[in-house]
């Protein structure tokens, strides 16, 4: 029995992937480290368009890669996702995007399906932990096939469902990367790309043949009077909540294969599309001149469940019961960085915040945050309020980041700072637990040690941010009934200079894991000390 | 009849599926207990499903974990007001809870066991696993073994302890089932 994310790493293995790279993100973390576990080839890399980048280049080297990331990782890696549609690639290319609809661990429910469309790239949608392996090894088979990236779309549902999955007796062997020139397929200037792009949409359309007559796409045979077409985890509620129904599963969800679509459409009474989050599906299918109906707008909000679908299946959109509020989480009791939450709220301070853990310092009892956008905004968004607002407001503006997402994507933020400079200064307060928190702890450049816990190069943030130009920056250890870290603060918002306060103390959730990393990595050859431990 | 026989009866291979809800705080295991429940549906020879979300587990928030296991399992959610049982690690979280619940629908909470006669204080979820096991048709050397699948072996007799302490409470919950599911009829 494995979820689906552990499906995912068994197939990658099995399929001899020769390199998995990604960024932690709710629901997708597992499927690097899991695969590393079997004993693949995995990295984290600081973002997710890197960690894409670098599967393109394995991939253009003729190997399998992989890159791993949540929904709106694939936003950060939109940029290389779209021109390698173009250049297609040697080996193979797989991204795997988990979405998270109902948004348990997100800041949007955005629906991926819709990148598949916009990129033009195959897509692929599993619903359940056996599908998760099975569609990870038929990803790689067509992306060698037509040379192309594949988008494997999973949810949190798929992700972290188990399910009993039977793998493949065996593994594939290794293909073996070698480069082959190809200027005019991988260099995309105009000239050559205007003749990829014909070439993507060739490839796009023997894919749509293919699929008409796809095994990855099913028909479940049922009743007459109720057809139902769906995909992914929406398959399974629905299954349970008609099961007298005529089903059309499909898997392979971009380009569809609408001649099947409407010989099914045709074969039942009344069609029915169930699908989860945005209407994708079926408004691909009515604009192509199929009859179906969908979902009443109140269903795009959220997860579905059995009970949904049967509402669904109803035309009901009468309130829905809310359920019963449960326990908000909050920042751990003894977080080193509840003393910065209760500076902020002292000082008044006007907070531009960012993704991780410290995210619930807007929760009670803090409330001491005042936006949170996305991966690396603090930064960007604390500087345009210092440039519009009044001297009183603009002079307590703070932004706070985590280590791990300053890594992301803060560092670009801390140029604009020194780039183009706030009247009155800025103070950028980064929260360094040596840790990716949030996501259930994982390594970054920033700590030192790889996707394994194992020692490598390390990313010093006063260094990076005296790098980037910022002269007042200032290293402390934020302990709880000590104002050091708040003294520094108040005079660091006063002195009106671009400053960057380091607070660090690491997370104490991992305060054993971390002395056991650090010993591990003193016991080298001459038992000197390496860098990662000083 | 009975409210637990009642339940009881839904969990039969070619039936519907037997709904487990299994719901506490971040930090106290609320995943394990759903996995060795997940183990044991397995070692009986059903199909099985487990969908948990965790997003925010280690901050303390509510945890929620559902297994469904039968002839064929289909949505890995337990629909709500589909429970046949809702098992709560922490005492604040059942009312919160108690709506997966169908209607007689048995609920396993930590007032069921007795908390000093606990081997050790952790040892409550394998002793709320132990009443809820008494409601279920696999026998006790299945359930003994899945329990000891899932920990290290010096926590074995603890466990065992904590298990049969729990299994013994099975008349005490049926009791308080059907007063609690009298109250709602009233």
């Amino acid at each position: 029995m494995l979820s689906g994310d552990e499906a995912i790493a068994l197939a990658g293995w099995h399929a001899n992937v020769a390199l998995g790279t990604g960024y932690p993100g709710t629901p997708s973390t597992e499927i690097l480290e899991n695969f590393a576990k079997l004993g693949g080839r995995a990295q984290w890399s600081p973002n997710e368009k890197v960690a894409l980048e670098v599967a393109i280049g394995a991939a253009f080297g003729g190997a399998r890669a992989m890159a791993t990331m949540k929904h709106v990782g694939l936003n950060v890696a939109a940029d290389p996702l779209f021109t390698v549609a173009y250049t297609g690639v040697a080996g193979a290319l797989v991204i795997i995007s988990a979405d998270d609809p109902g948004m348990h661990s997100s800041q949007n429910e955005q629906d991926n399906r819709r990148y598949a469309v916009a990129a033009g790239v195959p897509m692929l949608e599993p619903s359940d932990s056996q599908e998760a392996y099975d569609f990870l090894r038929a990803a790689i088979e067509i992306s060698e096939r037509w040379k192309i990236p594949v988008l494997l779309r999973a949810t949190t549902r798929v992700c972290h469902s188990c399910s009993l999955v039977q793998p493949r007796s065996q593994r594939d062997i290794a293909q073996e990367a070698s480069f082959v020139r190809d200027v005019k397929g991988r260099v995309m200037v105009p000239g050559y790309a205007r003749l990829a792009h014909r070439r993507l949409r060739q490839k796009l359309s023997e894919m749509t043949e293919w699929n008409e007559e796809c095994a990855l796409n099913r028909v479940v045979a049922g009743g007459k009077s109720l057809g139902i077409i769906t995909s992914g985890i929406s398959f399974m509620h629905a299954r349970e909540a008609a099961p007298e129904a005529s089903v059309l599963k499909l898997g392979f969800t971009h380009p569809l294969p609408m001649r099947a679509i409407s010989r099914f459409a045709a074969s039942v009474e009344r069609c029915v599309v169930i699908e989860e989050g945005d209407p994708y599906l079926v408004e691909a299918i009515r604009a192509a001149g199929i009859q179906v109906s969908g979902k009443p707008e109140m269903y795009r909000f959220g997860e579905l469940d059995v009970a949904r679908v049967r509402r669904i299946l109803r035309a009901d959109t009468s309130p829905e019961p809310a359920p019963p509020p449960g326990k908000p989480p909050q920042l751990c009791e003894a977080c080193p960085y509840r003393v910065v939450f209760d500076a902020f709220r002292r000082l008044n301070c006007i907070v531009a915040g960012d993704i991780g853990c410290y995210t619930l310092g807007a929760l009670k009892p803090f409330e001491a945050m005042d936006s949170c956008v996305c991966m690396g905004a603090s930064v960007g968004v604390g500087l345009g309020l210092r440039h519009v607002l009044p001297p009183d407001q603009a002079s307590r503006v703070v932004s706070v980041i985590g280590d791990s997402t300053f890594i992301h994507s803060g560092i670009s933020g801390l140029m604009e700072m020194a780039y183009n400079p706030p009247p009155n200064g800025h103070v950028v307060i980064i929260l360094d637990n040596s840790t990716t928190a949030m996501t259930g702890h994982q390594e970054h450049p920033g700590t030192g040690r790889n996707l394994s816990h194992e020692p490598t190069s390390k990313v010093v943030l006063e260094d990076m941010a005296r790098a980037c130009g910022i002269r007042r920056v200032q290293v402390i250890e934020p302990r709880s009934g000590s104002d050091t870290f708040e003294q520094a603060l108040r005079e660091a918002l006063e002195s009106g200079e671009l400053a960057v306060l380091i607070a660090r103390r690491p997370c104490v959730l991992i305060a054993r894991e971390l002395k056991e990393y650090e010993q591990r990595c003193q016991c080298g050859e001459k038992g000197e000390p390496c860098g990662a431990a000083v | 009849m009975n409210n637990a026989a009642n339940a009881e009866k839904r969990e039969s291979p070619a039936g519907p599926p037997c709904n487990i809800a299994v719901a506490g705080l971040g930090g106290q295991a609320v995943l394990p207990a759903a996995d060795i429940i997940a183990g044991w549906g397995l070692r009986a020879g059903y199909d099985v499903k487990k969908s948990e979300i965790k997003g925010m587990s280690q901050r303390g928030g509510s945890v929620a974990c559902d297994v469904r296991f039968g002839a064929q399992i289909h949505s890995p959610m337990v629909p709500v007001g589909e429970a046949d049982y809702l098992l709560v690690l922490e005492a604040t979280q059942v009312e919160p809870n108690r709506h997966v619940l169908r209607s007689g629908g048995v609920t396993i909470e930590p007032s069921l066991v007795d908390a000093d006669k606990l081997p050790q204080k952790k040892a409550l979820n394998v002793a709320l696993l132990g009443a809820l096991s008494a409601h279920l048709s696999m026998t006790e050397q299945q359930w003994l073994d899945a329990v000891g699948s899932a920990f290290a072996p010096k926590f074995l007799e603890a466990n065992r302890q904590a298990f049969m302490l729990g299994r013994a409470s099975r008349n005490k919950s049926g009791e308080r089932q059907r007063a609690t599911v009298g109250g709602k009829r009233a």
